[in-house]
């Protein structure tokens, strides 16, 4: 929260406690405003917030820890695919939401030990490659264990999967205050993933802070150093992995509730890379670069999508950039100049307890 | 040998050239600068691109044109296109991160693939394309039950010569010596008075060339083309590197080689061995698991003698 604050453009460095609470008031008062451009944009409101746990989760792996993993949404898909196998009529089961979120979750990590435990002693660029590797095969199995049991149902996914049901309290369904007035269903899914991002800002803020988080940071600036005094690399590789996956499958699990319906088609590589290009154009090892990259690279290419098809169609008369593509451009060069041009990211993490003639390296990834 | 066996092997034979090829490009590139260019896939499906589209130009203008002439006249295009890439990519944006942090050059790479993927979706649009099999498909039959077509005799005979090209090269030529001297050690090759920039950049320019050549035999034993048609190729010959041992040009042969057998035979046996339950279509896993198994049991290869912390 505090770098967040800090991140306030002119207010942060001035009046930190003033930009908190622009920070709160803005975060609940999204909906409201994305309400009044219709009601999709309140969804894709809901959306940017899966993202930014997402980037949150990512930001863990790649940025704390210095894994580099194009294989994350492997982990929101095994937490997606968790929640539609026990909470729909696929199987016929229906298991309460409460049940399934921590079993999802559970899932989650222990898909990222199977996934650490090869690629433990491998570093930087190989890491990469077998991480992609096994979000690949993860797809690859959804897509084709409909046959010769039906499991995944293929490439068609699963659908009419059960809502959040909190307490008895169904978040599919608009709250009735009145008789004429009803708060939209999308609102209360809106604040329900934001108290999760809340949560999840909280919990990585004490983690980095913590013995593990400095150990990480550790790790990542020089291994054999952070080996020599005595850091046990490899436990700490496995937690950063199963910690980031308990994120992704964390997502996956409401992804799944909020959509009512999964497919391999989500969870494509081009995710990975889009949630990798929120880390980095945020800045990577820092929550704030991780919450800011996941908005900002979430909404854009919605707000491109609004503006730049029918300025399209008024200049040329027809499409020549469909949507998907100009997400795909947008993506593709903001990690590409972000690299060459602010390597940092759009907020640089601060190092922290760093001789200031070392700031500049490392803060660096 | 039965005729499954033999039709299997030729097919991974095939196929092995092809990935053997690709992975030149990478592991030449890795062995220089320690960088995975992950564009290069999508390098080969620039090459394959614009050979097809020369090819649906020449079949406009010239219709009566022999196939051979249309083939290499396509190939003379594609080739210095695909370079162009290679040494635009290099110029641009590697040689600017060269004493940056780690990851940066690789998440540029992989910036670079999606950008390369995007401009091709721009220009050729999200359709599979046709690519004109303008060596004839119809399959020999050297043995009873078992059969090749002209296209596999065709890219077996081309990979074959131009890694023997490439080898001569490397081990022969005066660039071949720098090329060797700059993987070797950069700072001392150019203290020898090795123009070391010059060299990376004729790294990537030779390459990508291999990559259009490969891009366009992918295309053509298969008949498509489409913009994506890059990564997964791409990704498997980054895995016959690695198998061979990165850095190593006759490793990067030999993984490919091998690699394409495996898989040949791997989607061929599945079926049976899963007693049904996995078919053919997880083809694309083997791959996967083969670079898991080297990194963890071997990570220096086949033929590799580097040391693995490199990476």
């Amino acid at each position: 929260m505090n770098e967040l604050a800090a991140a306030v453009p002119w207010l942060g460095k001035r009046n930190p406690t003033a930009a908190r609470w622009l920070i709160l008031i803005l975060a609940i008062a999204a909906p409201l405003i994305a309400w009044q451009f219709g009601r999709s944009w309140v969804r894709i409101l809901d959306f940017a917030l899966l993202y930014m746990m997402l980037a949150l989760g990512l930001n863990l792996v790649v940025g704390f820890a210095g894994l580099l993993d194009l294989g994350y949404i492997a982990f929101y898909a095994v937490g997606a695919y968790t929640f539609a196998f026990l909470a729909s009529p696929h199987f016929e089961v229906h298991l309460p939401f409460w049940l399934v979120l921590p079993l999802g979750a559970a899932f989650a990590a222990l898909a990222g030990i199977m996934l650490g435990f090869p690629v433990l002693r491998l570093r930087g660029d190989y890491l990469a490659i077998v991480t992609l590797g096994f979000g690949e095969i993860v797809r690859i199995f959804m897509l084709n264990l409909n046959y010769p049991v039906n499991i995944t149902n293929g490439p068609q996914g699963i659908g009419m999967i059960d809502p959040i049901v909190l307490f008895g309290w169904d978040l599919s369904q608009n709250l009735q205050i009145t008789e004429d007035f009803a708060i939209n269903s999308l609102f209360l899914y809106y604040y329900a993933f934001l108290a999760c991002v809340a949560g999840s800002i909280l919990f990585i803020r004490r983690l980095q802070i913590s013995r593990v988080g400095r150990a990480w940071a550790a790790m990542r600036e020089d291994e054999l150093a952070a080996k020599a005094i005595g850091i046990n690399t490899r436990n700490l590789k496995l937690l950063a992995f199963a910690l980031g996956a308990t994120f992704g499958g964390v997502a996956g699990c409401l992804f799944g509730a909020f959509q009512g319906f999964v497919s391999p088609e989500s969870f494509s590589l081009m995710e990975s890379i889009a949630v990798l290009t929120m880390v980095v154009f945020g800045g990577m090892g820092n929550i704030a670069g991780a919450v800011i990259g996941a908005f900002v690279l979430a909404l854009l290419p919605e707000i491109l999508r609004h503006i730049a098809v029918p300025l399209q169609q008024a200049l040329f008369g027809h499409v020549l950039l469909d949507p998907e593509v100009l997400r795909m451009l947008l993506l593709s060069l903001a990690m590409i100049l972000m690299m060459l041009l602010r390597p940092t990211g759009l907020i640089p993490a601060r190092a922290r307890y760093a001789h200031p003639e070392n700031l500049h390296r490392s803060s660096q990834p | 040998m039965d005729a499954e066996t033999l039709q299997q092997l030729i097919n991974g034979l095939v196929i092995g050239s092809v990935y053997a090829l690709i992975a030149l490009g990478y592991t030449m590139v890795y062995g220089i600068l320690g960088l995975i260019n992950f564009a290069h896939g999508d390098v080969l499906m620039v090459g394959a691109m614009t050979a097809l589209q020369t090819m649906l130009f020449l079949m406009g203008v010239a219709p009566g044109m022999s196939p051979v002439a249309m083939l290499t006249l396509a190939l003379l295009v594609a080739i210095p296109v695909s370079m162009l890439i290679g040494y635009t990519m290099e110029r641009l944006a590697y040689r600017r991160l060269r004493n940056a942090p780690r990851l940066a050059p690789l998440i540029t790479a992989i910036g670079m693939s999606f950008l390369l993927q995007t401009l091709a979706m721009i220009i050729w649009g999200r359709n599979y394309h046709t690519f004109p099999q303008l060596i004839s498909t119809t399959p020999l039959q050297p043995v009873e039950g078992v059969f090749v077509t002209p296209v596999q005799i065709v890219i077996i005979v081309v990979s074959a010569l131009l890694m023997i090209g490439l080898t001569l090269l490397v081990n022969r030529s005066r660039i071949g010596r720098a090329m060797r001297a700059t993987a070797e050690n950069h700072r001392t090759a150019s203290l020898m008075g090795v123009d070391t920039n010059a060299v990376i950049a004729f790294t990537f320019i030779i390459g990508a060339g291999l990559a259009a050549v490969a891009g366009v035999m992918y295309a053509s034993n298969y008949g498509i083309a489409h913009y994506g048609m890059g990564f997964m190729p791409g990704l498997k010959a980054f895995t016959a590197a690695v198998l061979g041992g990165i850095g190593n040009l006759g490793g990067a042969m030999l993984g490919g080689i091998v690699l394409g057998l495996v898989e040949s035979f791997g989607a061929g046996y599945i079926e049976r061995l899963t007693f049904g339950f996995l078919n053919s279509s997880y083809q694309d896993i083997f791959a996967f698991i083969i670079l898991g198994l080297v990194l963890i049991f071997r990570p220096t290869g086949l033929l590799g003698e580097r040391v693995s912390d490199r990476a």
